[in-house]
């Protein structure tokens, strides 16, 4: 306990030290204001535009959370498929990592000719960002079941349906929350970048790519400074998310566990 | 005449690529109520057999029946353990044990009693609502036997279950499993690469040569049943792990 608040007093300390550090560098070399705004400007215009920023960060929120969810549904969906056949694997798999090498920003605009800019292009940006984690992974967890597991199902004549409901889709369940620990982390990238290239420029309907494009033509460069630090929220709160549900569904039998021997 | 619970003719198996067989001639039957280990050099086939008779691999050459039926058709009196426990690791101890009472669907009701009874058996129902990675080799085995035990079967094939334990725990594991069987009475199949194991618990020993496996030796253990550390110490004991070890000595030279 000691330790842990010394950790904070620690932390709040490097923090500090940071923003005059920050400040230091605008007083000594006369940094102007639309270069570099100091800490307190920051601080001032976040407040100011709270609604503004808060709009935005919920767009940009629901495309990466639909686009997340639609990959996680489509990859474990394919990954049945994957593990079901070893000859679809064979042939299909190669197309996943294919996925994952392709630039997104070169697609982009085919997107955008087939869908239009706007919500549903940037859902598909995060949607391909994040699928080829989701399907690979749960992938290598419906088949990496221990052999002799399989035999022990056989002989108790169980049915393929409950070798897949009672020990394969269980036992890649840690394999899937590795999927979507990577591609949370990406999903909220994916959102940001396809707003700047795919987002909705219509009132009301930017998120906050789109009020990061709009502040840098504005030159408002103090509340740059806060949609980076929403994005930053917004990417970390995904992940955050995802570790929560990983420890929700996982922490009792699975490596989270607190190890106690018996006996 | 009565049908040997296990009967194997002339059985044989080659693996798919491979250019020998891995067992070749194999002539064994069983009776109702035996307890026969058996043991052999690594790679002479004992695990192949056991799963022979599981039906969960078929056979090259040769017939395998239970009880007068096909392996496969006859899975209802067999139980199989293995070497790991084979836990499925996000159930707790109670719900791996329910597991193949589950596959075969009984109701849930009749399995949440049968598995508590079991439990009680094998002395788990203090961590009945643990998690297989909570407990020690000794209790994960002791699991992996009483879900075996579920289905009440007549057959039991057991791979080299007590391998990975320490030596102390496996010879109370070994105590365990013939006090439970005086109690169920099943016909045993028991794979061990340890001749002292394979001897304590047998009525009978059937020692295997390898390239390609097949029967050198059976060795029958007139030693009174229930057996005890004190049938450890005996001379009788002492005098058939001697013989055994010798046997097995000139079948791996061969």
């Amino acid at each position: 306990m000691k330790k842990r608040s010394l950790l904070l007093v620690n932390s709040v300390l490097v923090f500090s030290a940071l923003l005059m550090l920050w400040e230091a560098v605008i007083l000594v070399f006369h940094v102007q204001p639309y270069m570099l705004p100091n800490p307190l400007t920051v601080a001032t215009t976040t407040a100011e535009r709270l609604p503004d920023l808060f709009a935005a960060f919920l767009i940009t929120a629901e495309e990466a959370a639909v686009g997340l969810l639609a990959a996680i549904v489509v990859g474990v969906l394919v990954a049945l498929v994957f593990a079901r056949s070893t000859w679809v694997r064979r042939l299909l798999f190669p197309y996943t990592v294919l996925l994952q090498t392709v630039p997104i920003m070169a697609v982009t605009p085919l997107i955008i000719i087939w869908v239009g800019a706007g919500f549903s292009a940037v859902m598909l940006i995060v949607f391909i960002f994040c699928l080829p984690s989701i399907i690979a992974n749960t992938t290598q967890g419906l088949i990496s079941v221990d052999e002799n597991l399989v035999q022990l199902f056989m002989m108790h004549n169980a049915s393929q349906f409950q070798v897949l409901r009672k020990l394969r889709f269980p036992h890649s369940l840690p394999y899937l929350f590795v999927g979507i620990r990577v591609a949370s982390g990406v999903a909220a990238i994916g959102a940001i970048v396809g707003e700047l290239f795919a987002g909705s420029t219509s009132v009301g309907h930017g998120g906050l790519g789109y009020s990061i494009l709009y502040a840098q033509s504005q030159t408002q460069t103090a509340y740059l400074f806060s949609l980076v630090v929403a994005a930053t929220a917004l990417g970390f709160g995904f992940f955050f998310l995802a570790m929560f549900f990983e420890w929700l569904l996982l922490h009792n039998w699975h490596e989270s566990a607190t190890q106690s021997q018996l006996e | 005449m009565s049908v040997p619970e296990v009967l194997l003719q002339s059985v044989g198996k080659k693996f798919l690529g491979s250019t020998k067989p891995v067992l070749e001639g194999i002539d064994l039957a069983i009776e109702r109520g035996e307890f026969v280990s058996i043991i052999g050099p690594s790679g002479c086939g004992k695990s192949t057999l056991l799963k022979l008779v599981a039906g969960l691999i078929p056979c090259s050459k040769g017939e395998i029946a239970i009880d007068g039926a096909k392996p496969d058709a006859a899975r209802k009196l067999m139980s199989f353990v293995f070497q790991d426990a084979t836990l499925l690791q996000w159930r707790t101890v109670e719900k791996n044990v329910a597991l193949a009472l589950e596959l075969e669907g009984k109701p849930r009701e009749e399995n949440a009693a049968r598995t508590a009874q079991l439990l009680e058996l094998v002395g788990l129902s203090h961590v009945a609502k643990h998690y297989p990675r909570q407990l020690s080799g000794g209790m994960k085995m002791r699991t992996s036997i009483a879900r075996a035990l579920a289905t009440l079967p007549r057959l039991l094939l057991m791979d080299e279950p007590f391998a990975a334990l320490d030596e102390m725990t496996r010879d109370r594991m070994n105590e365990e499993l013939l006090r439970l069987r005086e109690e169920q009475n099943w016909t045993v199949l028991f794979v061990t690469h340890s001749v002292a194991e394979a001897v304590f618990l047998a009525s009978k020993v059937i020692v295997l040569a390898p390239h390609p496996g097949c029967i050198a030796h059976m060795v029958d253990v007139d030693l009174p049943y229930p057996r005890t550390q004190e049938t450890r110490d005996s001379d009788a004991y002492d005098e058939l792990v001697n013989r055994t070890s010798r046997l097995l000595r000139e079948a791996h030279r061969v």
